[in-house]
């Protein structure tokens, strides 16, 4: 492809921005209309321009495609994109669900809708960023950049207690990725080169290795969230608007598992082979107790969120297995919950903007008056706790493969987290929408709207197209993981010689 | 040998030293309404000064190796050019209104920034105190020129007792300098310390970086800065918290880089800890802020620790650190006090920081341009402040300095909080009353600011290779 099309996809939302910042004017009702309609097509057009970049990609080939290399601020940097199998999907994730964020605030979002969408226009512009660079401070510029527009979000258009969350959100991150940056530019001085591809082949040396691994996880363990520092994500979940909080489960989330993924596993393979015991036990403490802490939530949104964290468990442990299975499955875990994550917090936003209310306590009985939702809510919940034929089973059983080939303990604890995913969901769906509709100010509650159902309908169609056939995610990715696996197990036997030379 | 022929690598100093004398001359003998029109003439001499720097060339050490003019001379003297004929331009109307508008300002300014270029210049310890006495005397008097304001006239005298005291310390360390080396020229110091250094020496040169860690008021030296900044008229605080500061460092730089090369080690103990305090003094003290001119001066106290990582690694590369650092941060700090000048409400000046609240609706163009910039102070990409921040650390980062960066980072975090406090105030809470229009001039210089720090990642190249030959100039 002759055309630079991952720049054009990474920067067409900024387009749509600047237009609904210098050319949209005014406070009226067509302006309103202006904005939502720029918005909807800007990202309508970016999901279709990025459906190219799948059309054209060549499975077959495990390296980087689309390349584009220009010279970038004087040194010491370059600005280079390109995608593999492991971060072409991802794109097409965030791409594939922008539209429906901005469908979800049609009507939600009365104040200031200009300076909403022009921060979820810049954010998905840094959001796409972060998987198509390919040079370390690029990533980073990406990574960090997508902060300010996500803080603004849940600053401004979140509930009561928005504030506390934002800065949770901003200073956690924000302290996570300040060390990494700081091993990024270790890495520059060891290698030469902030170059992604030249790095992912050059040896860095063991000692320095087991360092630099600690401060990227110090990044990507905050973004991920692992246990125990995941805390912030409760409180942002909660209070960011409802595409807030689908943008983050389904799309920022993600970011720290691809961070594992391109630099972790095979920039330090010695110290990833040292430390997964560390998130072997991360992981499963994550699993099983976050789990266990939803099931006692009140907040439907909160309970999704403790979900979020109990899933991204599974895909640590399953990154870490360094087996086929365990990364394929790992990232097959993340594209669906990408998907099942965001439905669920856009099934909550329609209950929300209905009621004004999360609390499970407030709702019951909504399938008498809301059979479709209940079907959705019913799909969606199905995929949450991994029943075979929805998207959610592939992904977890995978990364229960791989576990149980390096560590049956592990793979045994993880599985209890099945069980009580299973626990925490059903019973959510039991509460919320089972039994008989006794709140007087629920009789009136209306089923979807066409504009609900235009959201609802494509997500519950791909959630269940990929539980039964999972095979156009899997040849995307195959081929990349099984060179980064080949890799990983070259440097682990030549670490070993190594070791065995100096004794 | 005659000294005429040299005269040509200072025609930029004579021409700010003759034009202020002419100045005063028009100042003195014109009416009250014309002495208006010093301002732009001031202007005017400042521009065609930074267009004969541009236009000299590379001279070397001139005046008998007391006066340097290389490309990192010249790329520091038009910075400060700029800074001051930006800080003349925010005055104006501000000296209007608050009713302290005199003749005399624009003149001691175009005084200061001579003593600045000859600071930035000085190749010899005596240069350097001239330079450094003629800018920091002018500066005393800037700092008290609302007379009529019991604030500004301590300002002036707490300024000028403390600066005093910090120019004692100085000569004290110049002298001691001089008698443990034999010379006052860099060239000649370098020379002798060459075969190793006495303890003597040692304590010259702490007192020397102290005097001028007084300058750039990094910690513990930092006392004066936070009084200071809230006393005086705010847009000469403006004045003090951009040029001044970048020539200071720049002598900061040369002294140890030309003079004290050879005991790299020893200066560079001093510089990390000075680099650690005032980093974590700058973050700490800031949080509590209620007055947004005092949380400037904490953040300004936080910015030179940064800036002093990049010259805490010694080499060439941290210079560049330093010297893309000083610049973004006079371009964010201008654009910075150029919304706290637009602050003003029923004729009345507002200083408290829960008087922008809410300014994202009244105002949003001017909130959304400080906000950029309030965001680009706390260094996050892909603003013109993370650039700054990753020069510096870089350097760091090659000279081993692990600590040191570490330390760096965990406390730009914590600055990053007071910064958020700001945009949280101007985007979450709801809106107080609308300030007056902002003038045409302040608009001009928060737009040409708040652009540059959002574009600053497309535009960076040409700022950042030249800042690179500045610092091998050095080396």
């Amino acid at each position: 492809m002759s055309w630079p099309i991952l720049s054009a996809v990474t920067y067409l939302p900024l387009v749509g921005a600047a237009i609904i910042l210098f050319f949209l004017r005014g406070d009226g009702e067509a302006t309103r209309r202006n904005i939502l309609n720029v918005s909807l097509g800007v990202t309508t057009l970016t999901f279709l321009v990025s459906l190219l970049i799948w059309w054209n990609f060549d499975t077959s080939n495990p390296g980087f495609q689309f390349v584009e290399e220009a010279a970038w601020t004087g040194g010491f940097m370059s600005y280079r994109m390109g995608v593999d199998g492991i971060s072409m999907l991802f794109v097409i994730l965030t791409t594939f669900l922008m539209p429906f964020c901005v469908l979800a605030s049609w009507k939600v979002v009365q104040t200031r809708l200009k300076e909403y969408m022009v921060a979820f226009l810049v954010l998905e512009t840094l959001m796409i960023g972060v998987f198509t660079a390919l040079d370390l401070i690029l990533f980073y510029v990406f990574f960090e950049a997508g902060l300010i527009p996500m803080f603004l979000i849940i600053g401004v258009w979140g509930g009561a207690r928005r504030v506390y969350a934002a800065f949770k959100f901003f200073l956690y991150t924000l302290l996570g990725s300040v060390l990494m940056l700081l091993a990024m530019m270790a890495m520059y001085w060891e290698a030469g080169t902030t170059s992604i591809p030249d790095l992912l082949n050059h040896p860095f040396p063991p000692e320095m290795q087991t360092w630099l691994w600690l401060a990227f996880l110090a990044s990507f363990a905050v973004k991920m969230p692992m246990w125990p520092v995941h805390t912030w994500l409760p409180d942002a979940h909660v209070e960011a608007p409802t595409a807030g909080s689908v943008v983050l489960a389904a799309i920022l989330l993600k970011m720290g598992g691809y961070g594992f993924l391109r630099f972790s596993l095979p920039m330090f393979p010695l110290a990833s082979a040292d430390l997964a015991p560390l998130i072997y036990a991360l992981s499963v403490i994550a699993i099983i107790y976050t789990s266990l802490v939803a099931l006692m939530q009140e907040d439907v949104k909160k309970l999704i969120a403790y979900s979020s964290v109990a899933h991204m468990g599974f895909v640590t442990m399953g990154i870490f297995t360094m087996t086929a299975q365990g990364v394929q499955g790992g990232i097959f875990q993340m594209l669906s919950h990408g998907i099942v994550s965001g439905a669920l917090f856009l099934c909550v936003g329609v209950i929300y903007d209905r009621m004004h209310t999360r609390q499970i306590a407030d709702y019951g009985g909504l399938v008498n008056r809301m059979p479709w939702y209940a079907f959705a809510f019913m799909v969606f919940t199905m995929a949450n706790v991994g029943l075979p034929g929805t998207s959610g089973f592939v992904g977890e059983f995978l990364t229960l493969v791989g576990a149980f080939q390096v560590n049956t303990w592990v793979a045994l604890l993880a599985t209890t987290g099945v069980v009580l995913s299973a626990g925490y969901a059903l019973w959510l769906y039991r509460r919320v929408i089972f039994g008989t509709l006794e709140k007087p100010n629920l009789t009136g509650i209306l089923d979807l709207s066409l504009r609900e159902k235009v959201i609802l309908v494509p997500l519950v169609a791909l959630t269940i197209f990929f539980g039964v056939y999972p095979a156009p995610i899997m040849d995307v990715t195959a081929a990349s993981v099984d060179q980064l696996i080949t890799n990983y197990q070259a440097a682990i036997a030549g670490g070993a010689e190594t070791a065995q030379v100096t004794k | 040998m005659s000294a005429m022929p040299e005269l040509h690598a200072i025609v930029p100093e004579l021409i700010m030293a003759i034009g202020a004398m002419a100045l005063l001359m028009v100042g003195v003998y014109s009416s009250e309404r014309a002495s208006r029109s010093v301002n732009w003439m001031a202007i005017a001499v400042i521009a065609v000064a930074s267009i004969a720097v541009a236009g000299t060339e590379n001279a070397g050490a001139v005046l008998n190796g007391a006066f340097m003019v290389d490309g990192f001379a010249r790329f520091m003297k038009i910075a400060v050019l700029i800074g001051s004929a930006v800080a003349i331009l925010m005055t104006m109307r501000f000296a209007r209104n608050e009713r302290f508008e005199r003749f005399e300002f624009p003149i001691l300014v175009v005084l200061a920034t001579l003593g600045m270029m000859v600071m930035i210049s000085a190749n010899d310890l005596i240069t350097l105190y001239l330079g450094l006495e003629l800018q920091s005397l002018a500066l005393y008097v800037v700092a008290a020129i609302h007379r009529d304001n019991a604030r500004s006239s301590e300002a002036g005298l707490k300024y000028f007792v403390l600066g005093a005291l910090s120019s004692g310390m100085l000569l004290y360390g110049a002298s001691l300098v001089y008698g443990f080396t034999g010379h006052t020229g860099f060239a000649q110091i370098a020379e002798a310390l060459a075969d190793g250094r006495s303890v003597g020496l040692v304590v010259g040169l702490v007192f020397v970086l102290a005097g001028l860690a007084f300058k750039i008021s990094a910690v513990p030296f930092h006392m004066w800065t936070p009084d200071v900044y809230e006393g005086a008229p705010t847009p000469v605080t403006a004045f003090f918290a951009s040029a001044p500061k970048l020539a200071a460092m720049a002598l900061f730089i040369r002294v140890v880089v030309d003079a004290f090369a050879p005991i790299t080690p020893d200066w560079q103990q001093i510089v990390v800890f000075i680099a650690i305090a005032s980093m974590a003094l700058g973050s700490f003290a800031a949080i509590g802020q209620e007055n947004i001119k005092r949380l400037m001066a904490y953040s300004s106290i936080g910015h030179m620790g940064f800036a002093l990582v990049g010259l805490a690694a010694g080499s060439q590369q941290g210079v560049q650190g330093v010297i893309v650092y000083v610049v973004i941060y006079l371009v964010m700090n201008l654009g910075a006090f150029a919304c706290i000048l637009a602050m003003r409400r029923d004729g009345e000046m507002v200083e408290e920081i829960s008087a922008l609240s809410g300014l994202a609706r009244t105002k949003p163009g001017i909130a959304l341009l400080l906000a950029a910039i309030l965001f680009s102070l706390a260094g996050i990409p892909p603003l013109a402040g993370f650039f700054a921040k990753y020069y510096v650390f870089l350097a760091a980062i090659q000279s081993g300095l692990y600590l040191l960066a570490v330390i760096g980072v965990v406390t730009s975090v914590v600055g990053a909080y007071y910064y958020l406090r700001i945009v949280k105030i101007m985007y979450f809470d709801e809106p107080a009353d609308s300030f007056e229009p902002v003038p045409v001039e302040l608009r001009a210089v928060l737009g040409v600011s708040g652009v540059l720090v959002i574009v600053f990642a497309v535009i960076a190249a040409p700022l950042v290779d030249a800042a690179g030959a500045a610092a091998a100039s050095l080396f």
